[in-house]
């Protein structure tokens, strides 16, 4: 039971990963696609803190209190995967806008036809 | 029972009935996110769980927690929270407001006119 | 207890999660991923990484939120509905991939087991030398300065790289050149969000250089700083309008300090190379763990730096962006 209880955050992962795969590769619209990949990443996130976590341990701040912490390395890993995440958002969200300008729209399947090299770029309607 | 237990015993009550309090508070927040007929009763509810249930749910750890200097931290906490989110919340109806979303009154009454700029 | 918890949020997080997938309004499926955002913050703090909370807290549910908002004001608010055959596929691979990585978990060591692979490698090390190699309290800093000061170098990296994409996607001839007194916002004179702004932002002002330094104490640090101000400013714009922030902050002025903050991280590996020793060595600043603290304040200085004004910079892009 206590194993059951310690496997529940690593299905937590694998359910959140999927679900934020079936969003990249099933959905059409291009800024959902990008919420999709966040949801994705958090999950390895997740993953990365669920696998430091130390039973009976404190956060990694120094401490004469305590002897037993929890591991620093995934922390710092994340703080860094968190920052680029962001980054990444907002360059794919920019991508999305000149998109859209350029198309308008950004629904994958509408765009699948428009985006040939025979065809121009369009201003869309409304951009 | 000494002095001492007879107020450790009063203050576990008291956090407790707190914290039950904000939970209660919060709780029927959620419930009335969900059950309103429209939005301005919604964000109504939602603004129940901003304040009765942060008041509750943070006073209860400030009374519950180990030392005086967690509680002075909860209570600043506290603070914030009551400033901030009653704004939020005044933010979106202001916003829903301001692009068109109206309250459904009573027929008989008139619709409150557009805030002046 | 602590279990109970722990299952709680997950199910909370799960929940969130499959809910953005069936969401067709877009700004409600921003708003769901601000929420997303902070129960994962929630979760972090529960798994003892406040650090990582922090930062979760900051960037993902601050930043990530206004900037998707920022977008969904250009592209369009509703999703169009989709075919049923792709959902149906996707759906049934995702099936399978969740299954076999289930599979997979079985085989993991147990959850919080002080003999883990994961546990026994470096981290002890980290964990026993920091005192005396270091001399910071908090180990998570110590390590992201000193330790991997190089990832960490890359990391501010990419930060200004995205800076310069999205100003290179978001600058040409569609946006009008940020000018003084240019855009006016919709005036907003609302006196609670005035108010209630005059009294958040000087705050926030005065949190920002308290994580900064703060955070060889206690969680915090360079990024969590930068993002906090950043988000101060955006703050400032979303209630008094984007002109008056492009007024107080222009961005000409931003450019150039975000790329003194990747300079200043760059400059001190290469000052440690010109005194003889490594790039990002910290023994040519001093002996530890005095050289070690001067090199970590001056690098999280140029990430505090860099970040920050990428931030306001991103924001300022989205946010001036179609207005005619």
């Amino acid at each position: 039971m206590r194993d059951l209880i310690g496997l529940f955050p690593y299905w937590a992962v694998v359910v959140l990963m999927m679900t934020g795969l079936y969003i990249v590769i099933a959905q059409g619209n291009l800024v959902k696609k990008l919420v999709g990949l966040g949801i994705f990443q958090v999950s390895v996130f997740l993953l990365y803190i669920t696998a430091g976590v130390v039973e009976g341990g404190t956060p990694p701040i120094l401490n004469d209190q305590f002897t037993s912490y929890t591991n620093p390395l995934p922390s710092v890993l994340i703080l860094t995967a968190i920052v680029v995440g962001v980054a990444t958002l907002a360059v794919g969200l920019a991508l999305a806008v000149r998109i859209r300008e350029a198309f308008g729209t950004i629904e994958e399947d509408e765009l699948q036809p428009l985006a040939t090299p025979e065809q121009p770029a369009q201003k869309g309607p409304g951009a | 029972m000494s002095a001492i237990e007879i107020f450790d015993l009063a203050r576990t009550a008291l956090g407790y009935g707190l914290l039950a309090i904000g939970s209660l508070a919060a709780l029927i927040g959620a419930i009335g996110l969900l059950r309103l007929p429209e939005f301005y009763t919604r964000a109504h509810a939602a603004g129940i769980t901003d304040t009765l249930g942060a008041l509750g749910v943070l006073l209860g750890l400030a009374v519950l927690s180990p030392d005086l200097l967690t509680a002075l931290k909860l209570i600043v906490v506290l603070v914030v929270a009551l400033f901030a989110s009653p704004t939020s919340c005044h933010a979106l109806a202001r916003a829903a407001f301001r692009s068109g979303v109206r309250p459904a009154l009573d027929g008989n009454r008139p619709p409150p006119t557009v805030p002046g700029e | 207890m602590e279990d109970f918890l722990m299952i709680g949020l997950l199910l909370v997080l799960c929940a969130t999660g499959i809910a953005i997938a069936f969401m067709r309004d877009l700004l409600v499926v921003a708003m769901l991923s601000g929420i997303f955002s902070f129960v994962c913050c929630a979760v972090f703090v529960l798994f003892d990484a406040p650090d990582v909370a922090f930062t979760e807290a900051c960037v993902g549910a601050g930043v990530s939120t206004v900037l998707t908002i920022a977008a969904i004001r250009l592209t369009g608010r509703r999703e169009k509905r989709e075919g049923r055959r792709a959902s149906v596929l996707g759906l049934t691979l995702a099936c399978i991939c969740g299954l076999a990585l289930i599979y997979g978990t079985l085989e993991l060591p147990r959850f919080g087991d002080p003999r883990a692979p994961s546990q026994t490698h470096v981290a002890p090390h980290y964990i026993d030398r920091t005192a005396e190699e270091v001399g910071v309290p908090n180990i998570v800093t110590a390590v992201l300065g000193s330790y991997r000061g190089y990832d960490t170098m890359g990391e501010t990296v990419v930060v200004f790289t995205a800076a310069l994409g999205v100003l290179i996607l978001l600058g040409g001839a569609q946006s009008r050149p940020l000018r003084r007194g240019d855009a006016p916002a919709r005036k907003d004179q609302d006196v609670v969000l005035r108010g209630i702004a005059a009294l958040f932002i000087p705050m926030t002002l005065f949190l920002a250089p308290y994580v900064q330094f703060h955070g060889a104490y206690s969680p915090g640090g360079g990024f969590q700083a930068g993002a906090i101000l950043g988000g101060a400013m955006i703050l400032y714009a979303l209630v008094f309008g984007i002109d008056r922030l492009n007024q107080l902050v222009p961005e000409r002025v931003l450019r150039v300090i975000a790329a003194l903050g990747v300079l200043t991280y760059g400059g001190t590996g290469v000052v440690t190379v010109l005194l003889g020793h490594r790039f990002l060595d910290y023994d040519a600043l001093g002996a530890r763990p005095a050289g070690q603290q001067i090199g970590l304040t001056a690098i999280e200085l140029g990430v505090f730096m860099t970040v920050a004004c990428v931030m306001i910079i991103l924001y300022q892009r989205f946010a001036s962006r179609g207005d005619q």
